[in-house]
């Protein structure tokens, strides 16, 4: 690449962004012509940040007359981030309106007609949504952190004021992002705000959790939030400009649920080209296996790096070493695994029921994180096995030996389990964020879910199954013999 | 060259065919007016035109572009007036234009000079402040073609340019559209008002079920359709059993005691040998004129043709 071509990149960029802004600019006037807006928004810039203020101050005068300073000391942190929060909730409803209105107002059609490309007018209202929400959002941490100062003298520590700050802004675009995508698949208005509780749920119980973080004064602990934020958002974005087109904002109606099609759709990618269930097992989950190679290499990975994570975290929170004292391991163990059912049938059927309830909730929180959340709670027992594994060793005994006698006779099934069932979450994640061709995002999602689901009834029940066997009949056996006295 | 041209034109949602095999030609200064009932495939038409939508089968070439393959030049090259006017009722006029003048990318000295020539032709400027949540119906209309004329293109695609518009609103469009044919721009027009597709164009497609079932020029479509021009000769005085004498190529359709009509290919050899005989007759002929036949004939003619059509091959 010579200079030449490195010059050109941001003007080039400059150059495809032009009719984005345009969309942009001219939507943001027109939000400001609208008093439904203007109102809201100037409320929580102004009126908001002067009630945290007084907030702040009373709580300050209450704390200092009866003697807790650090209430006042968790509360005015905690109130930088609501007066933050709530005008960004503005983008949510404009963000919602921003493409189903314009259809139901059937301003859309000039407007497709027009040579913006497809991303270029997704980002147009992307930008638009988020901005002057953002702007209200920036104004009002500024005006309570003004106020705070006059009325308590706090300030906030720069590191936390910048937490604050990105903490918003990524919550802004999430929210923006998930309604917009919303916003181009529906056909109403109403179709629109009723699917909105799909963002709004999940961003109440992250708040919920941030509130928690805030009061717990673990600050450090909100990078992590952040980090996370600005990946789901990465992927909102991705999958939300992948698969807008035009053709689909003027046909596609996400709030027509087709039962019959889905099932049809479901059917035929489930049974595939087999003829009966011998058929479907040498012909079916083979060519599905053969389909997740990527996912399978990527899960198998992930695997490895969760045992990592759990070792790093052994020097964080070491054991008594007196716990991991093996050597006696044969005495009350087996009389201890007797008495949580190990050794009997119900004890299997407890194992692999508490084996597939785990399965069932990664694949239920993969769905909704792009298969984010249900990997990593699949990585959590590799991490657990990692961090024994790591104490073990931190005491003078061999991880190897650990591992084979703990984990390996049933491991053998359970891990292998594992990573088909993390490949296929990632898979259903992945088609909500790259679009098949030839297909559209419900048939190439449910031709994912159907996989998913040949994997999980042919392979992964049964091998947990076996797991379930060898773990409550012969590992605590394995155990006692390899590690016992 | 056509400036629109399509070949087999389809586009099939799930498992129903809006638009089947369409093929259309459009020279520069030609209007086409598209004809047919309400589903008939013609908004699908333009928006496959308008690359909004990809044709399932088939091919399209707008200006020299393919729609498929080059989706941006086609629909700079293009004007649409949508079915729905689609403003933004919170902007003002000039402010409209302005937005939709850089979207297609003009700059800013032509886009100036071409809101403030378009907001004067179209009678506009004096309003161009005013929001267009207060504008009239037929000044909405006039806007919405302001807007698919901002950036002087070569194809207008005119989606129902006077539906439920006043007598008077529609009659302003209808010149504006008058005033707008020039040698190099292509017009097709979307329209089931009858009058105004014989008014407007020099060619008609009649479009039922996503095909096209009948096309041609207005007086094409006529003698095709409904047969041989008639003519109709209005007499001062009556027949009274005179012998009335017809030259061949004029066969009679009617007659009564004061009036005779015929049909005939060749009016211009056959009119002037039937007004001898009547003269030579001593009969006094007030007018000769051809009976005016409309095109709501030839669109019912089209219809019921292509109904028998259809029922045979049912049977």
């Amino acid at each position: 690449m010579d200079v030449e071509m490195i010059k050109a990149i941001p003007a080039n960029i400059r150059k495809s962004m032009t009719p984005a802004l345009i969309i942009t600019n001219r939507e943001v006037r027109d939000q400001f012509r609208d008093w439904r807006i203007i109102f809201p928004v100037a409320a929580l810039t102004l009126f908001f940040p002067w009630l945290m203020n007084f907030t702040a101050a009373q709580a300050v005068n209450f704390v200092q007359k009866y003697g807790a300073p650090i209430v006042a000391e968790r509360l005015i942190p905690f109130l930088l981030m609501v007066v933050g929060f709530f005008p960004i909730s503005v983008s949510l409803v404009i963000a919602l309106e921003s493409f189903v209105g314009e259809k139901e107002r059937l301003s859309i059609e000039p407007l497709l007609s027009s040579p913006l490309e497809d991303w270029q007018l997704y980002m147009g209202k992307l930008l638009a949504s988020m901005a002057p929400p953002l702007a209200a959002s920036y104004m009002g941490i500024i005006v309570y952190l003004i106020g705070v100062y006059a009325q308590v003298g706090w300030t906030p520590a720069p590191i936390l004021l910048l937490e604050v700050v990105l903490l918003t802004t990524m919550q802004a675009i999430l929210m923006v992002s998930g309604a917009v995508v919303i916003s181009a698949q529906t056909t109403s208005v109403r179709a629109a705000n009723l699917l909105a509780s799909f963002i709004i749920i999940p961003v109440a119980l992250l708040i919920q959790g941030e509130a928690i973080i805030m009061f717990w004064a673990r600050y450090s602990v909100l990078w992590w939030v952040i980090f996370g934020e600005a990946m789901i958002t990465v992927m909102l974005v991705r999958s939300g400009v992948a698969h807008f087109n035009r053709e689909e904002l003027l046909g596609r109606e996400l709030d027509v649920l087709n039962i019959k099609w889905g099932w049809r759709v479901f059917k035929s990618a489930f049974i595939g080209v087999a003829r009966n269930p011998i058929d479907w097992y040498r012909l079916e989950i083979r060519r599905t296996l053969q389909r997740l190679w990527i996912p399978l290499i990527i899960v198998s990975c992930l695997m490895v790096a969760g045992i990592w994570v759990g070792t790093t975290q052994a020097k964080i929170f070491t054991l008594p070493p007196d716990i991991l004292n093996l050597n006696n391991l044969d005495r009350g163990f087996i009389e201890g695994l007797e008495a949580v059912r190990f050794f009997s049938v119900s004890g299997i059927g407890m194992v692999w029921l508490h084996n597939l309830r785990v399965i069932a909730l990664a694949i239920a929180l993969g769905i909704f994180t792009f298969g984010v959340l249900g990997v990593l709670i699949l990585m959590l027992p590799l991490a657990v096995i990692g961090y024994f594994m790591a104490n073990v060793a931190n005491v003078g005994l061999s991880p190897i030996m650990f591992f084979t006698a703990l984990v390996l006779p049933h491991g053998i099934f359970e891990i292998p389990a594992l990573v088909i069932v993390g490949a296929s979450i990632l898979q259903l994640g992945g088609v909500l964020l790259a679009p098949t061709q030839n297909k559209t995002v419900g048939e190439a999602w449910l031709f994912a879910f159907a996989d998913c689901t040949k994997l999980v009834l042919g392979l992964v029940l049964p091998l947990l199954l076996v797991a379930a066997t060898i773990e409550v009949l012969v590992t605590p056996q394995i155990a006692v013999l390899l590690l016992g006295s | 060259m056509n400036v629109i041209s399509t070949q087999d034109l389809s586009k099939q949602f799930d498992q129903f065919w809006a638009v089947d095999g369409v093929d259309l030609d459009v020279n520069p200064g030609q209007v086409l007016a598209l004809l047919g009932p309400n589903g008939a495939g013609k908004t699908t038409t333009v928006r496959m035109l308008t690359s909004v939508l990809k044709p399932t089968r088939g091919t399209a070439m707008i200006a020299g572009y393919d729609v498929v393959s080059h989706p941006a030049q086609v629909r700079a090259s293009v004007g649409v007036l949508t079915e729905q006017h689609g403003l933004y009722n919170r902007m003002p006029a000039d402010e409209y234009l302005d937005f939709f003048g850089k979207l297609y990318g003009l700059d800013p000295h032509r886009r100036i000079t071409r809101i403030n020539d378009l907001l004067e032709n179209f009678g506009l400027h004096k309003d161009r402040r005013k929001r267009l949540g207060e504008y009239s119906k037929g000044m909405r209309q006039k806007l919405a073609l302001a807007r698919a004329l901002i950036h002087e293109p070569p194809v207008l695609l005119l989606d129902e340019p006077t539906s439920a518009m006043d007598p008077e609103s529609a009659r302003l469009v209808r010149e504006l559209i008058q005033g707008l044919r020039s040698e190099s721009r292509a017009f097709i027009i979307c329209t089931h008002n009858l009058a105004e597709a014989e008014e407007l164009a020099d060619q008609i497609a009649i479009i039922r079920h996503g095909k096209i079932i009948a096309r041609g020029s207005p007086s094409g479509l006529k003698q095709t359709l409904l047969g041989s021009a008639e003519y109709e000769v209005r007499l001062a005085s009556a027949l009274d059993g005179k012998a009335l004498r017809l030259p061949q190529g004029a066969a009679l359709s009617s007659t009564d005691a004061h009036m005779i009509r015929y049909r005939t290919e060749h009016p211009d050899q056959v009119n002037p040998v039937i007004l001898g005989y009547l003269l030579e007759e001593g009969l006094k002929v007030i007018s000769l004129q051809e009976v005016p036949r409309s095109l709501e004939q030839v669109y019912l003619s089209a219809i019921n043709t292509w109904r028998e059509k259809e029922s045979q091959n049912g049977c």
